[in-house]
């Protein structure tokens, strides 16, 4: 009692105490566990896993949280439940031998026995605590207590007892699994339980909708505690069940600005140089055969390069098919699997249901922790589930692979072209970047087509490109847009011929030009040389009239001075007298 | 009174010999009541025939778990014939007569 009272003592916090499960996913939307020191009442129908879930609430408290605890079956014997949690990886005989965990098959059969007059479950609890002092327990599971009512008659008695039961319970102050079988109707449980268990109800749920199963768990109510309230869906798998709070409604994640490539430089370029951005969604569409799978394969292919881990989630080919086929181009995916960067996932969508498939992709992506994933094609989801249903499922997986800043290509399949603008299960409005593969059909023959519809936070090309498979790798190629319009392929080519034709007759034309002027021009300076000369010649003439003109002057000049002369001196030379004279 | 008070006297082989033993907790008013009415069938129907254990679970916990004890006062008819568990105060006393089998040929 003491212990107790020193334990109640402690709930001063604003918050209630809890005791975590150890079961994935599960302390997570109870945020922290069941309350502690309190029963908490599981029901669901026959085969839901109630009695997993419970085991595993003892065997995770011994394992991860050392807690001991006690499991009542009242339904199993103990050999068969050690033999069922056996294939779970977990040694019930080893932990019982160790006096961490205590089995105790309650038996109870009507026709063994008579009732006689008042009676109490008196042995029941004298059993229960027991069972919990011998190994101090902290951990209680009753499964399924409701099989008290088809061994005992008297309800009167049973409930009254069943009060007092969850009474010692919580005055043991441990925390308890009481778990309970889906009733008619709206009841959770055929004997109202849940009247007595009022602190923390969880609801399991197996639904088969078209043919396919899914397992659902739901927090009925958690008295004093937050709590996820949607209906999560759960697996059971080789490792224990795990629920997976796959919806997040803040829209708070971190974002980076660090950019990834897409594997083929011209698609880089495309998108601003540098790729994709890490942790974006990328949507790459296209209709049949257009080369999303390969785009797929060379992004994980590069991602691999550069020694980043890559999960490859196939819906459609086998992973031996896509190997195979990615040889072809070139892209060598083999290696990679071998160094365990690249993880291949094939399932086909009709397997199990959506949330199973959405449950199965979280957990591996929880596992292998990659740094890109691959979906190819989510198209081929919609055989599982309905447009909306696919929606709601991817929305959550882009809202989970955002949190952990895991860069996804999806690829898609669009069946009619005409409708390209909004296809894809609605899913554009999600993506940070859409790629969009398309047949362009012309002369008789099929190409492709490659644009960037939308690109968040980056420059993008808004180009078609002509997107070409080779052998040796994918490559774009700037798509010949002419007066005829986009061309591609062999119009393509034949254009690129065409033009270099033009260009050589182009080439001769020009030197034709060039040597037509040339010749002009000889003839012109031939004919200024002529004309130079001609001038030349008619300058002679003036010069040489101009200097006869002045001989002429000098000479009149001289002899008019001789003649002075003559007259001025007699001495002089008679050659003046004379010409004075004269 | 509460505790073991009648120790088998000896294992008699005999077919008809009654081997009973009663399960109580402590003195609660079941218990006490179950043990008087007990002791009353025996007495008139069993005189001299049976032997019976009367064990105060309190005592013994871990016998709870080994003989499969829910609710309590339980009696179990370990012989003659099969195994016969019966639950409460006694006080209906044809029904654990129909129980222990004994035929009052009324």
């Amino acid at each position: 009692m003491t212990n107790v009272n020193k334990k109640q003592s402690l709930v001063h916090h604003p918050s209630l105490p809890k005791t975590p499960t150890g079961i994935n996913g599960l302390d997570e939307i109870t945020g922290g566990g069941l309350p502690k020191g309190r029963p908490t009442l599981v029901c669901g129908e026959a085969g839901c896993g109630k009695t997993l879930l419970s085991l595993e609430f003892i065997i995770k408290g011994v394992t991860e949280f050392n807690e001991p605890g006690v499991f009542i079956a009242f339904e199993e014997k103990a050999e068969e439940l050690t033999t069922n949690v056996a294939s779970l990886g977990f040694d019930l005989d080893k932990l019982q031998a160790d006096k961490k965990i205590r089995l105790d098959h309650v038996h109870i059969d009507r026709s063994e026995i008579e009732e006689t007059g008042e009676y109490d479950l008196e042995g029941l609890f004298i059993r229960l605590g027991y069972a919990i002092d011998s190994i101090g327990a902290k951990r209680v599971v009753l499964d399924t207590l409701e099989n008290l009512f088809s061994g005992l008659s008297n309800q009167t008695i049973l409930r009254a007892e069943l009060r007092r039961l969850f009474g010692f319970l919580k005055q043991k102050g441990v925390t308890a699994v009481i778990t309970g079988e889906r009733g008619e109707g709206a009841a959770l449980t055929r004997q109202g339980l849940e009247e007595y268990v009022s602190d923390c109800v969880i609801l399991l749920d197996h639904r088969v909708i078209n043919q396919i199963s899914t397992r659902r768990l739901r927090i009925v109510k958690y008295r004093g505690s937050q709590h996820g309230t949607n209906e999560y869906p759960f697996l059971i798998d080789e490792e224990g069940i795990s629920v997976l709070p796959v919806t997040s409604l803040k829209l708070e994640k971190d974002v980076s600005t660090e950019r990834v490539s897409s594997g083929i430089p011209a698609l880089d370029q495309m998108l601003g140089g540098k790729g994709f951005f890490k942790g974006s969604s990328i949507l790459v569409s296209g209709t049949a055969g257009t080369g999303k799978t390969s785009l797929a394969a060379y992004f994980a292919h590069e991602t691999c390069q550069n020694n980043k881990r890559c999960l490859y989630f196939a819906f459609e080919e086998s992973p031996r098919q896509i190997v195979r086929n990615m040889k072809s181009i070139s892209v060598d995916l083999q290696k990679h699997i071998d160094s365990g960067l690249l993880m291949f996932h094939a399932s086909r969508p009709t397997l199990y249901g959506l949330e199973m498939h959405l449950a199965v992709i979280y957990k591996l992506i929880k596992k292998f922790k990659p740094a890109a994933v691959v979906l190819d094609p989510i198209t081929n989801l919609i055989t599982a589930g309905s447009v909306s249903e696919v929606k709601t499922m991817l929305i959550r997986l882009i809202d989970f692979l955002q949190e952990e800043q895991i860069t996804t290509m999806f690829t898609a399949l669009t069946l009619n072209t005409i409708i390209n603008d909004q296809t894809d299960e609605g899913l554009s409005s999600l993506v940070d970047t859409w790629v969009l593969v398309r047949d362009i059909e012309s002369n008789g023959e099929r190409n492709r087509g490659l644009y960037i519809m939308k690109s968040r936070g980056m420059k993008h090309s808004n180009q078609v490109r002509e997107f070409v498979i080779t052998d040796n790798g994918l490559d774009l190629i700037d798509v010949y847009l002419g007066p005829e319009g986009v061309l591609t392929g062999s119009a393509r080519e034949a254009q690129k011929l065409n033009e270099k034709t033009g260009v050589a007759l182009r080439d001769f034309a020009v030197t034709r030009k060039d040597r037509e002027v040339m010749r002009k021009r000889m003839m012109l300076e031939a004919k200024i040389s002529t004309l130079q000369a001609e001038f030349e010649s008619a300058e002679e003439e003036l010069n040489k009239i101009y200097l006869e003109e002045e001989l002429k002057q000098n000479i009149i000049e001289k002899n008019r001075q001789e003649i002075t002369n003559i007259r001025h001196g007699n001495a002089a030379t008679p050659k003046d007298n004379t010409k004075k004279e004269k | 009174m509460t505790e073991q008070n009648r120790f088998p006297l000896a294992d008699t082989d005999d077919d008809s010999h009654y081997r009973l033993r009663l399960f109580i907790t402590g003195a609660s008013p079941n218990s006490t009541r179950a043990i008087s009415n007990l002791n009353e069938i025996c007495e008139k129907y069993l005189k001299g025939n049976y032997t019976l254990e009367i064990i105060d679970v309190h005592q013994q916990p871990a016998i709870a778990r080994s003989e499969q004890i829910i609710a309590l006062p339980m009696l179990i008819k370990k012989a003659p014939g099969t195994e016969r568990r019966l639950i409460g105060d006694m006080s209906d006393t044809e029904k654990v007569l129909k129980g222990l089998g004994i035929n009052t040929g009324i």
